[in-house]
């Protein structure tokens, strides 16, 4: 009874156990990987304003207007991410995109996104296992790929600005009177002072306040001054801070966009990556991703009158939009970072006003200026970089941008404000809208330059699918032929190996969540493939090796697999390192590469050895043998 | 079937000298075409814009080139990609914040000239990014060396790891040389290409150095270079099949695959023939030059944890 099974069981051969795991895997694997066997569908995606479902009536009133304007919806769905109406044919789907905004539209139900999709055509059964195709990169299923680098030296030029408006007041409110404070190209913000006592009364006060920022004095002749660092974490932060701001604007205004399954990703310190797929005019998205409205609240100054000519000392002059000039106080109350949200309401009388909601510290902010200020007017000053457009050959092009600034309204504090209050004005309805909306998609802290672009039209990512598909296929079946010819019924076990070596690569791909098929991806399938046989070959030449060598037949099959397994386990780990040391450095389609050849590594080597063996062992195993196959 | 006769004893190490010779003179050949003619590097590392478009019909690449010009493009290489309806159009970077506009406008330009004409691709890299990449290509080369310079001292001996090290930079250095001679495009894929050179002519090499091992402790009588040149009669048979159902799917890429993984196919092809050649001749020229023995590779007496100590059971 308690004897070693393993002793006792026969050379060249597995127990039962082994055959119904591998049995298990391999139905597990071809389920997984059955999802590609499907093609896609083309489709209408609904999505809410932050990438959440529609409600059902919405989603049963929209499918209802299509059928009623005469579309053939081939089928539908709402689950929790998104509402898809999938079409026959890309001119029912392109219609029913218009109908469908215009259909929200005319509701007026809030803001959606509404976007073409390839939608899998997945049947519901294998989706209820979670099986889903594998995701192709933005070269085979075409699309936008943008690096974009966000304007450091904005960023900072920004917050030292607020800096030093804050530096004045707590100057002020500390009784150390000041000459200038300014910024200074390498050390930072200089404080000037004309004695002594007040110099030091300053750097009291910026330690006690400001302890982010390092101190020092220096004099040039009768003038004091204190010079301020940014401390290095506190630049870190602002870095920080500018990449989120912006990666989070970049998002919102994507929504705005329409694009089915962006991708929008912080890379490195100062980078964002932006991937659109499907979208083929990158101008046009260049133009909305780029534009960097900056929203700013500031005091009126009012001792130039109305519609003033010339700006009074500390103020600046600005144009109105009703009409006219305004001069407007340098320093700025809270810029449009500290904006929370803003949405359309309407007041007593039914004007439209919008309502904004800042963070606490905005608030604070808000609250210290206004009510010092009540019954005087406050500006909302919205700052845009906009586009130099020429016609040339009957189209706009883009040649040269500039900033427009224009006040939008400027009306009288009534009351001290907090973090939530509104803004009333002259506005149309429209313009409300747009104003709120501009608000909430929220302004780019800095500029953000596109530093690598990478446009896919769709029959280039067609074309290279089809190549892919066709190289794959060739390479294989060269090689299965060539396998069977040289090694007969060893070839043929191999040959099944290797088959399920392509299925394990396809079901793993797809079941890894961020795992992206790139054109490269398809190239590092196929080296695989040559070399998954590798493992194959060496186990093989051993048993020929071994027979050559008068071991009996079942023998060399054992000694063979043995022998080989070392050789296979090193030469494997450092082809993996090879593989590790890609996705490491790598990006996108080097990334994409890397991780099939590490995964088609390992499946390789399983099937390679496991699984070839166990077929053996169900060949050859247990029995007398005089003679094998090989 | 079989490739080779069995009972093979071809005398490796009798062309120790002229093979040497051999690889002496590719390395210094291609180290000479490298610093003479450089590499074609691609748009991904010396930054620029790259445009390739379709016409339905034959496109006249003198037309387009004029078209340029008008548009104020005059440092422009205008070619076919793949076939004659395919044109690729390259452009060296540009100064200035409006540098990612130039594909848009070049493609704006050939639309208004002609109407067949389809985008296919725009890249656009800037020349920051071009740089950093080139640093990061080198650092990923020198990063693998090393990984796998521990990875076989560990496994196996200093000596052997210098060889395999040594056959890897040569296999990478005569890739390099080739594509610099033949001036094709050096891309972000040949790169990967290089280092998937890196991991199959390693895997070559470790093959061998396995059987040398092996055999070293088996024939406990023969002279060192002996025993090199039955390892490597042993394993040549193996050598040769898997080199050559690896270069059966690389031709099939090499043909099948499209113009844009041409590169790709091409580095790999060349990396594979000169890494079977390097597993056989650099590698292991390289340790027997070092003067392995079978004490290097005699596996270390480790002192057992607690084997000092009597057994509770």
């Amino acid at each position: 009874m308690f004897s070693n099974q393993a002793n006792m069981r026969p050379i060249n051969s597995y127990p039962k156990w082994v055959y119904g795991f591998l049995s298990v895997l391999l139905a597990l694997m071809v389920l997984y990987a059955l999802p590609n066997m499907y093609g896609e569908d083309l489709a209408l995606q609904v999505t809410g304003e932050k990438g959440e479902a529609i409600s059902e009536p919405l989603f049963k009133e929209i499918e209802q207007h299509l059928t009623d304007s005469g579309l053939v919806i081939k089928k539908s769905s709402n689950d929790e991410s998104k509402a898809l109406y999938r079409f026959n044919d890309s001119e029912s789907q392109l219609k029913a995109k218009d109908l469908t905004q215009a259909l929200l539209r005319a509701k007026n139900a809030g803001d959606f996104s509404v976007a073409l999709n390839l939608a899998p055509a997945t049947p519901d059964w294998l989706k209820d296992f979670g099986a889903n195709p594998l995701k192709l990169g933005l070269d085979l299923r075409g699309g936008v790929h943008f690096l974009m680098e966000v304007d450091m030296n904005v960023a900072l030029k920004n917050r030292e600005e607020q800096y030093i408006a804050d530096l004045k007041t707590k100057f002020r409110e500390a009784n150390a009177r000041y000459a200038s404070v300014v910024r200074s190209a390498d050390v930072g913000l200089v404080a000037k002072f004309r004695n002594e006592e007040s110099r030091d009364k300053a750097d009291v006060t910026v330690r006690q306040n400001f302890p982010e920022l390092q101190t020092r004095t220096r004099e040039q002749g009768e003038i004091f001054e204190l010079v301020m660092t940014i401390s290095e974490q506190k630049l870190k932060e602002i870095k920080d801070y500018a990449v989120k701001q912006n990666t989070a604007t970049l998002r919102n205004r994507i929504n705005e966009l329409g694009v089915a399954e962006p991708l929008i990703q912080r890379q490195g310190a100062d980078r964002i990556l932006v991937q659109l797929p499907g979208v083929q005019d990158s101008a046009q998205a260049k133009r909305i991703l780029g534009t960097t409205a900056t929203l700013q609240f500031r005091l009126v100054n009012e001792s130039g009158g109305i519609n003033p000519q010339r700006a009074p000392a500390g103020a600046e002059l600005f144009k109105q939009r009703e009409g006219g000039n305004i001069a407007l106080r340098k320093s700025v109350i809270v810029d449009g970072s500290h904006l929370t949200d803003a949405s359309v309401g309407y007041d007593e009388r039914s004007m439209p006003q919008i309502n904004v909601r800042l963070d606490a510290e905005g608030g604070s902010k808000m609250l210290a200026a206004t009510s010092k200020n009540v019954n005087k007017p406050m500006a909302i000053l919205l700052i845009e970089t906009k586009g130099v457009y020429e016609t040339v050959d009957g189209e706009q092009k883009l040649v040269d941008t500039y900033e427009e600034a224009e006040v939008v309204s400027a009306p009288n504090i009534q009351s001290a404000l907090g973090s939530s209050f509104r803004i009333t004005g002259q506005f149309t309805p429209a313009e409300a809208h747009e104003l709120a909306l501009i608000l909430r998609s929220g302004s780019l802290i800095a500029p953000i330059y596109i530093v690598e672009e990478r446009t896919v039209g769709p029959s280039l990512g067609k074309q290279n699918i089809e190549l892919g598909k066709q190289s794959i296929l060739v390479g294989f079946v060269a090689v299965l032929i060539f396998m069977l010819i040289y090694y007969r019924m060893f070839g043929l076990v191999a040959n099944i190996a290797l088959i399920s070596n392509l299925v394990f690569i396809i079901a793993i791909m797809s079941m890894v969540p961020g795992a992206v098929l790139t054109l490269p991806g398809i190239a590092g399938i196929v080296l695989t493939v040559g070399m998954a046989v590798d493992a194959n070959v060496l186990i093989f030449e051993r048993i020929r090796e071994e027979l050559k060598e008068g071991t009996a037949p079942a023998q060399a099959i054992h000694n063979g697999y043995d022998k080989a397994f070392s050789t296979i386990a090193d030469a494997n780990i450092t082809t993996l390192i090879a593989a590790l040391v890609l996705f490491g450095i790598g990006t996108g389609p080097v990334a994409g590469f890397a991780v099939t050849l590490f995964i088609g590594i390992m499946t390789s080597m399983f099937t390679a050895i496991v699984g070839s063996r166990a077929l053996v062992n169900l060949i050859y195993g247990g029995k007398k043998l005089t003679k094998i196959s090989i | 079937m079989k490739i080779l006769k069995s009972g093979l004893n071809i005398d490796f190490i009798k062309f120790r000298v002229p093979a040497t010779f051999l690889s002496a003179m590719l390395i210094i050949a291609s180290i000479v075409s490298i610093s003479f003619n450089s590499l074609n590097f691609g748009l991904d590392f010396t930054g620029g814009t790259l445009i390739e478009v379709g016409y339905e019909k034959e496109a006249n690449l003198d037309s387009i080139r004029s078209d340029l010009a008008g548009a104020g493009y005059e440092k422009v290489t205008v070619q076919y990609f793949g076939t004659s309806r395919d044109v690729i159009i390259r452009l060296a970077p540009v100064k200035g914040k409006k540098a990612n506009e130039v594909g848009n406008h070049v493609l704006d330009t050939l639309k208004a000239t002609s109407d067949d004409v389809a985008m296919r691709r725009i890249e656009f890299v800037g020349a920051s990014v071009g740089e950093e990449l080139t640093e990061q290509g080198g650092l990923a080369i020198l990063v693998a060396l090393i990984g796998i310079l521990i990875y076989v001292s560990l496994r196996f001996e200093w000596k052997f790891a210098l060889g395999s090290v040594a056959a890897l930079a040569h296999d990478v250095i005569i890739t390099l040389g080739w594509f610099s001679l033949i001036q094709m495009e050096f891309d972000l894929t040949v790169l990967a290409a290089i280092l998937a050179v890196i991991g199959y002519s390693l895997n070559d090499t470790i093959v061998v150095f396995d059987r040398i091992r092996e055999n070293f402790l088996k024939l406990r009588k023969q002279e060192s270079s002996d025993v090199v040149n039955t390892s490597l009669n042993q394993t040549l048979a193996r050598t040769i099949m898997t080199s050559l159902t690896t270069l059966l799917v690389l031709l099939a890429l090499f043909f099948l695959g499209g113009a844009t993984i041409h590169g790709f196919a091409t580095a790999l092809i060349a990396g594979v023939l000169v890494g079977t050649y390097s597993s056989i001749y650099v590698a292991s020229n390289v340790a027997l030059a070092l003067g392995i023995t079978k004490e290097d590779l005699m596996p270390p007496e480790v002192e057992k944890e607690g084997a000092d100590q009597d057994a509770l059971m």
